[in-house]
């Protein structure tokens, strides 16, 4: 693979929330960077903080602590008129394409939004606009005045994406963008989004729950635990020689499709549920649950650190 | 039979027709107007109600008789040709004084919820907006003018003020915005963590953009069909001070007012308790059953 200069570099990134007396720490120390036009996949279980953590990077939340640098320059630093500025650069598809369209909104002016708010095309210029994007995402332009209620799941996640694009962002955070829809719909807008990046050169952040998909659209992936990363890897050595016990546990649940593999296969059955994330064990998080737990992992946090060069881990197994 | 791959063939989808939309486009009010003018009782108490404005902005104006000439000759008289409903004690129309009475119940119906309107969503707005502290201290002290109970307002503000339909209204909206309020405040609330909210906010929209272009609109529903509730409410709190004798005074006439008189000559003269007490509870039954009706229409999903 080619060297590419980092877009977006994480820093020790933060985000609580204060739920009564107590904190929950959604999202607890990320480090990490995503180079230009990679798509780096994150992947956890329901609840692990990953849109938190995309929300944050974009600066929807504000951080608790840490820093997200983009091209180099700090985003979390931006005062108001720069951050809108920077606001074009970054952008985000939602996870529930009903809940992310304005339903009192036609579809024209829910991608043309982001036109009036930058002033970027205003009249007939405005329209075209909105019905160049409508075109490259596959819609039918003529459908500009319709309401979103009168779509279907993956156009409307279509109509997601138009909107995201019509800034021409640098950097995109897919927030679930397919786990809402028909498993028949899920290709075509993975096709899409990646059609897109070809196109546009765009950086992708993808959230899933679910390996097995991001393992086909991501360049390196990334696997969340209760807030914290555990392990990142390019896809290939992740899938190839998962390091963390956790992702271990992830990647033996996906059934491979040659039965002869799949017979002979050891399964590693997760023990327990996740902890709360407001109260999560001592040490390591994964503890618990842990199939190769040590005395140590419920004194001390492991650290993150690079294992292999490019292959990054937080488990005691690797000090 | 066996299947082979030949008997396989791959079908092309055109995309472009896969994408064909057949149902009309409508916007959300035309929706909402759609389902509404299905609802036939929503409808014909609509039209009462319609009709109940007009008649008390224009009877009052056109008819021969006035509401305060008194003729003691002619006091008492059953209803007639001259007098429609009758006339009272005084010998006053009391067609005229029902329709007067209209003009003074519609107004403090309207006035209280246009009021309540205003204050609550700019103090629900705000609380729900804002969120956290903000939140906490102005619905705190919404609770604490809940508690005052508004006969007591009423009592304290004829102290102070002279008694009459702009006291009604004072009395009645003092405590009457913190419904709004609230329900303006968890609309906004719920609203604000909406995806499509933290798009536009991702987009680089302003407070301004967010309020009046993505709040608001989707929480004018549930606000209307409040307020449409607001109005029986106040229009039947107006009559009760009035007939208790805590509202408007004499010679104005209000639906309280008369029934009051009416009633202690229920037995001898029935019609001049019958016509106020009549209009106040269809007038109440229609606001109500529009009110019920446009919630239906807003929000299908709330249907019992
Ligand atoms: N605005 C908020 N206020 C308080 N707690 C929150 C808020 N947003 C998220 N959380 C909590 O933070 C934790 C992480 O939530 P997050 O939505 O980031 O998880 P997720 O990994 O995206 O899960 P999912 O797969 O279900 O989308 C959860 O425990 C959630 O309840
Ligand atoms: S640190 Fe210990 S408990 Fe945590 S994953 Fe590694 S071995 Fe398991
Ligand atoms: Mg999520």
């Amino acid at each position: 693979m080619e060297k590419r200069d980092t877009l977006i570099e994480v820093r020790n990134l933060k985000k609580f929330f204060k739920i009564g007396d107590n904190t929950l720490k959604a999202v607890n120390d990320l480090s990490f960077e995503i180079k230009r036009g990679e798509t780096l996949g994150v992947v956890g279980e329901s609840g692990c903080g990953k849109s938190t953590a995309g929300r944050t990077i974009l600066r929807l939340y504000e951080p608790t602590a840490g820093d997200v640098l983009f091209e180099g320059q700090s985003v979390m630093k931006l005062n108001h008129q720069e951050m809108k500025a920077m606001r074009r650069n970054m952008q985000m598809i939602f996870q529930d394409p009903y809940a992310s369209l304005n339903p009192r909104m036609t579809v024209g002016d829910i991608i043309g939004e982001a036109l009036d708010i930058h002033g970027l095309a205003s009249g007939q210029k405005r329209k075209e606009r909105i019905q160049e994007l409508l075109s490259l995402v596959s819609l039918n332009p003529e459908h500009m005045n319709r309401f979103p209620h009168e779509f279907s799941g993956g156009q409307r996640q279509r109509i997601g994406i138009a909107r995201a694009l019509a800034v021409e962002p640098k950097f995109i955070v897919c927030d679930e963008p397919i786990s809402a829809l028909d498993v028949s719909v899920q290709a075509q807008v993975v096709n899409l989004l990646q059609q897109l990046q070809e196109k546009m050169g765009l950086t992708y952040m993808f959230i899933a729950h679910d390996l097995s998909m991001v393992k086909y659209i991501s360049d390196r992936v990334a696997v969340m635990y209760l807030g914290k990363m555990v392990e990142l890897a390019d896809s290939e050595k992740l899938y190839e020689k998962p390091l963390h016990p956790y992702t271990q546990a992830l990647l033996s649940a996906i059934p491979i499709p040659d039965p002869e593999v799949e017979r002979k296969r050891e399964r590693i059955v997760l023990q327990g549920d996740v902890p709360s994330p407001m109260n999560p064990p001592s040490g390591c998080h994964f503890r618990t649950r842990c199939p190769k737990a040590m005395p140590e992992c419920s004194a001390v946090e492991p650290v993150w650190k690079e294992v292999e060069p490019g292959h990054f881990a937080a488990c005691h197994l690797y000090n | 039979m066996q299947l082979t791959k030949e008997h396989f063939e791959p079908i092309s989808v055109d995309l472009r027709q896969a994408e064909e939309i057949k149902r009309p486009s409508l916007s959300f009010w035309a929706d909402v107007w759609r389902r509404l003018k299905m609802n036939k009782v929503a409808m014909a108490s609509l039209i009462f109600i319609l009709l109940l404005v007009a008649c008390a902005i224009f009877i009052p104006i056109f008819s021969s008789h006035d509401y305060y000439t008194t003729n003691l000759a002619g006091k008492n008289k059953p209803p007639s040709a001259e007098h429609w409903f009758g006339t009272d004690d005084l010998g006053r129309d009391v067609f005229v004084r029902v329709w007067y009475g209209a003009r003074i119940s519609l107004e403090v119906g309207f006035a209280a919820a246009l009021i309540d309107l205003i204050i609550g969503m700019i103090w629900g707005g705000i609380a729900g907006f804002y969120g956290g502290k903000v939140d906490e201290i102005m619905m705190r002290i919404a609770d604490i003018l809940y508690a005052i109970p508004y006969l007591l307002v009423v009592i304290l503000l004829m102290v102070v003020m002279e008694q009459g339909v702009v006291t009604i209204i004072i009395a009645l909206t003092i405590t009457g915005w913190i419904g709004m309020a609230r329900i303006v405040r968890g609309q906004i609330l719920q609203l604000k963590a909406q995806e499509f909210v933290l798009a536009a906010r991702s987009l680089g929209a302003d407070n301004n953009r967010l309020i009046f272009k993505h709040l608001i609109p989707n929480a004018l529903g549930p606000i209307i069909v409040t307020l449409s509730l607001t109005v029986p409410t106040a229009i039947f709190t107006e009559s009760f001070l009035s007939f208790i004798g805590l509202g408007v005074s004499a010679p104005v006439a209000s639906w309280g007012t008369m029934s009051a008189e009416g009633l202690a000559a229920m037995k001898y003269y029935p019609w001049r308790l019958m016509f106020p007490a009549l209009f106040i509870s269809v007038t109440m039954l229609a606001f109500n059953l529009f009110g019920d009706g446009l919630r239906d229409a807003v929000d299908p999903r709330l249907r019992k």
